[in-house]
């Protein structure tokens, strides 16, 4: 950090100096690249200007380019700590212009992998707020149970992070069944006792308590004028959660509780989240209990490629195989707005299609990006080690705000 | 049309178009429904006024998202899309107005704080310019860029690339010079979309289009092959093989090198 000396007006005898600081665009705790323009008084956070698109790359523009198909995986990259969620988002917006309906099987499963997404990013998030705030073990053991999401989407899809799992239609692949029992055994044993001892360290921990218990407290009013959404708001005591107000594939078959703080302070957003991987892992066990048998993407052939194999052995996927791997599908000419409740709160796609086999336009509305404007109103008044707690309970993954 | 894909379900968008039609009134340019989705464009230098309307009297209350769109060949050619989220009535609505690189929006900062950086954003991407915005600068682009990259006429590799200059010992800006052409494919059907004359084809467009084949004339019995005596193969066709070629063997004046000698001896060092 490199500071430098302001001028200052003077009030009376009295010569009142402000700091200007630069935290960033390098910091362990700026979770990536940010860079905030902070000016002090003393310790004391008077403004923020936070400086973002240090990573901006993009994507929208390359996705312009692609075919549909070939944009999916630009969405992986957005928030790298849960790309599935990303790709939920999208896929539904092409499935909504297109009106495809997607088999059941494939709904079930892409829960599951969405949920266990959430498990995986508040893993990451938690583990890394705590860490700003100075605990060091829970991070490591949260962790563990990371790196156990991470084989599980290998297992199901080949790649650890960037997963390209959910497609247009359903699912790429089906898993084995091996892989659903141990997601069952590690959601009975593993994910519980590892998680709960974690937390067990945390949340009646006094200096951990001391560190984030009405520090940045935001109002419901400001919630929503901020528009705020995912644990943010629920931190703020709005029980507003996309999964139950506006149900996609098959979360209106779960039962689940939608977790909401009282105080709105960081220790409120950052229980919510700790509420929200047991409510995960509640809705995964549904999933695996009711999930049936059938195929896991739509047969409308004129979207959903043929598996290779059916490839190999019949003229006609042969054709359609072919084209929907160079030109890929139309999707009729039109606008919407589809929204998910990714891990981190509304993550949105604005697809605009003008009936060729290209996305016209394709606004990705970022999480982070309104809840980091907020930073400099939350943060006004409080002290400059706060700012990392704070940006800590925001959850902030900057390949998805900047794009 | 029925509703079968598994997209995010709020609540029916039933009499919506009509009663927010009627509210916005003069203010509103054009209302449709589509694929699921209500759309109101109202009238540019309005904007606040109907969003504060569905704000407050309709209960539209989040703005999540400003998106720009460029459709360069209209004469407004950009459009900014409001979507707004009402989280007691769950419902969403997208609101639009469109406008060109000089004429600017009235600010949304007003209503909501949170449009301050989405309306950065249009700005930095677009260009559309937003009347009354207490802070338009870039945001997402680097600083001291110049252009607005999202526009459909700014191409997609960009102008300039960076470095780090080893002599200057800083990062320099170049213009961008590509080690290989841009991959444009244009995976659309050439019988569908493709307005240029493909390579080799440049006759196709100029000769009329050949006449249907004449239908083939009727035979008695149509010839076909079910048993393997109908193949041709078998004695017949063995004997037919079997007669010496024409001619004689092409013979050269000096030995043609034949195959290496056998190595019966073990090569050295095998084994060791």
């Amino acid at each position: 950090m490199s500071f430098q000396l302001e001028e200052s007006p003077t009030t009376g005898d009295e010569v009142i100096t402000n700091y200007t600081i630069n935290f960033g665009p390098q910091h362990p705790a700026a979770h990536g690249v940010l860079r905030m323009v902070m000016e002090l008084d003393g310790e004391i956070i008077e403004r923020i200007d936070p400086h973002v698109g240090l990573l901006h790359r993009g994507t929208e523009k390359l996705i312009e380019y692609k075919t549909y198909t070939q944009a999916l995986p630009y969405f992986d990259r957005l928030d790298y700590c849960s790309p599935l969620g990303m790709e939920h988002s999208y896929v539904l917006a092409v499935e909504k212009l297109l009106n495809l309906e997607v088999p059941l099987r494939g709904q079930y499963l892409r829960v599951l992998f969405a949920e266990l997404t959430r498990i995986c990013n508040h893993m990451l998030n938690i583990g890394s707020h705590v860490m700003d705030v100075g605990a060091m073990t829970p991070n490591l053991w949260l962790f563990e149970i990371r790196e156990d999401c991470l084989n599980f989407f290998e297992r199901a899809s080949g790649a650890r992070m960037h997963s390209a799992w959910f497609r247009p239609g359903g699912v790429h692949q089906d898993v084995p069944l091996k892989l659903l029992t141990d997601i069952g055994d590690w959601l009975d044993t593993r994910l519980p006792q590892l998680f709960e001892d974690a937390m067990s360290l945390l949340v009646d921990n006094r200096i951990f308590k001391q560190r984030n218990v009405d520090i940045a407290v935001v109002s419901k009013e400001d919630a929503i004028r901020w528009g705020f959404s995912g644990p943010m708001i629920r931190g703020s005591g709005i029980a507003w959660d996309l999964r139950k107000a506006q149900p996609y594939d098959v979360y209106d078959r779960m039962d689940f509780e939608i977790p909401v703080g009282t105080s709105g302070d960081c220790y409120d957003r950052f229980m919510v989240r700790v509420e929200e991987v047991r409510q995960s892992a509640r809705i995964m066990k549904q999933c695996l209990a009711e999930m049936p048998e059938g195929p896991v993407s739509s047969t409308d052939r004129k979207v959903v490629p043929p598996k290779r194999g059916e490839m190999k052995s019949s003229m006609e996927s042969l054709i359609h195989h072919f084209k929907l791997y160079s030109e890929g599908f139309h999707v009729p000419a039109g606008e919407v707005y589809v929204a998910t409740e990714s891990p981190k709160g509304e993550f949105g796609v604005y697809l605009v299609s003008d009936g060729s086999n290209k996305p016209y336009r394709c606004k990705i509305r970022p999480t982070a990006f309104s809840h980091l404007q907020a930073m400099d109103f939350m943060c006004k008044g409080h002290m400059l080690p706060d700012a990392t707690a704070i940006l800590g309970a925001i959850d902030v993954v900057f390949g998805e705000c900047d794009r | 049309m029925t509703v079968v894909h598994s997209a995010p379900r709020f609540t029916s968008n039933e009499g919506v178009l009509d009663t927010l039609s009627a509210a916005l009134g003069a203010m509103l340019v054009s209302a449709k429904e589509e694929h699921g989705e209500v759309l109101l464009t109202v009238v540019r230098d309005r904007v606040e006024d109907a969003l504060r309307l569905l704000r407050d009297a309709h209960e539209y209350q989040q703005l999540m998202e400003i998106a720009g769109v460029d459709y360069p060949q209209r004469p407004d050619r950009f459009e900014v899309c409001y979507c707004l989220l009402s989280l007691t009535k769950n419902h969403r609505v997208i609101v639009k107005v469109s406008t060109d690189e000089a004429t600017p929006v009235p600010t949304v900062t007003t209503l909501w704080p949170v449009a301050g950086w989405y309306e950065r954003e249009v700005y930095d991407m677009f260009g559309v310019l937003f009347a009354g915005h207490p802070d338009l600068r870039r945001i997402l682009t680097d600083y001291g860029f110049q252009g607005h990259p999202f526009r459909k006429d700014f191409p997609l590799t960009g102008y300039v690339e960076l470095r780090y200059s080893e002599e200057d010992k800083r990062v320099v800006y170049e213009p961008v010079e590509l080690a290989q052409d841009l991959r444009q494919f244009d995976f659309m059907s050439p019988w569908e979309g493709a307005e240029y004359v493909l390579p080799g084809d440049e006759k196709a467009a100029a000769s009329p289009a050949p006449a249907a084949p004449a239908p083939a004339p009727k035979v008695d019995t149509p010839k076909v092959t079910e048993k393997p005596a109908d193949t041709g193969a078998g004695d017949k066709a063995n004997a037919e093989a079997a007669k010496p070629v024409e001619g004689s063997p092409k013979t050269t004046a000096k030995d043609e090198p034949g195959a290496p000698a056998k190595t019966d001896r073990k090569v050295e060092g095998d084994g060791a």
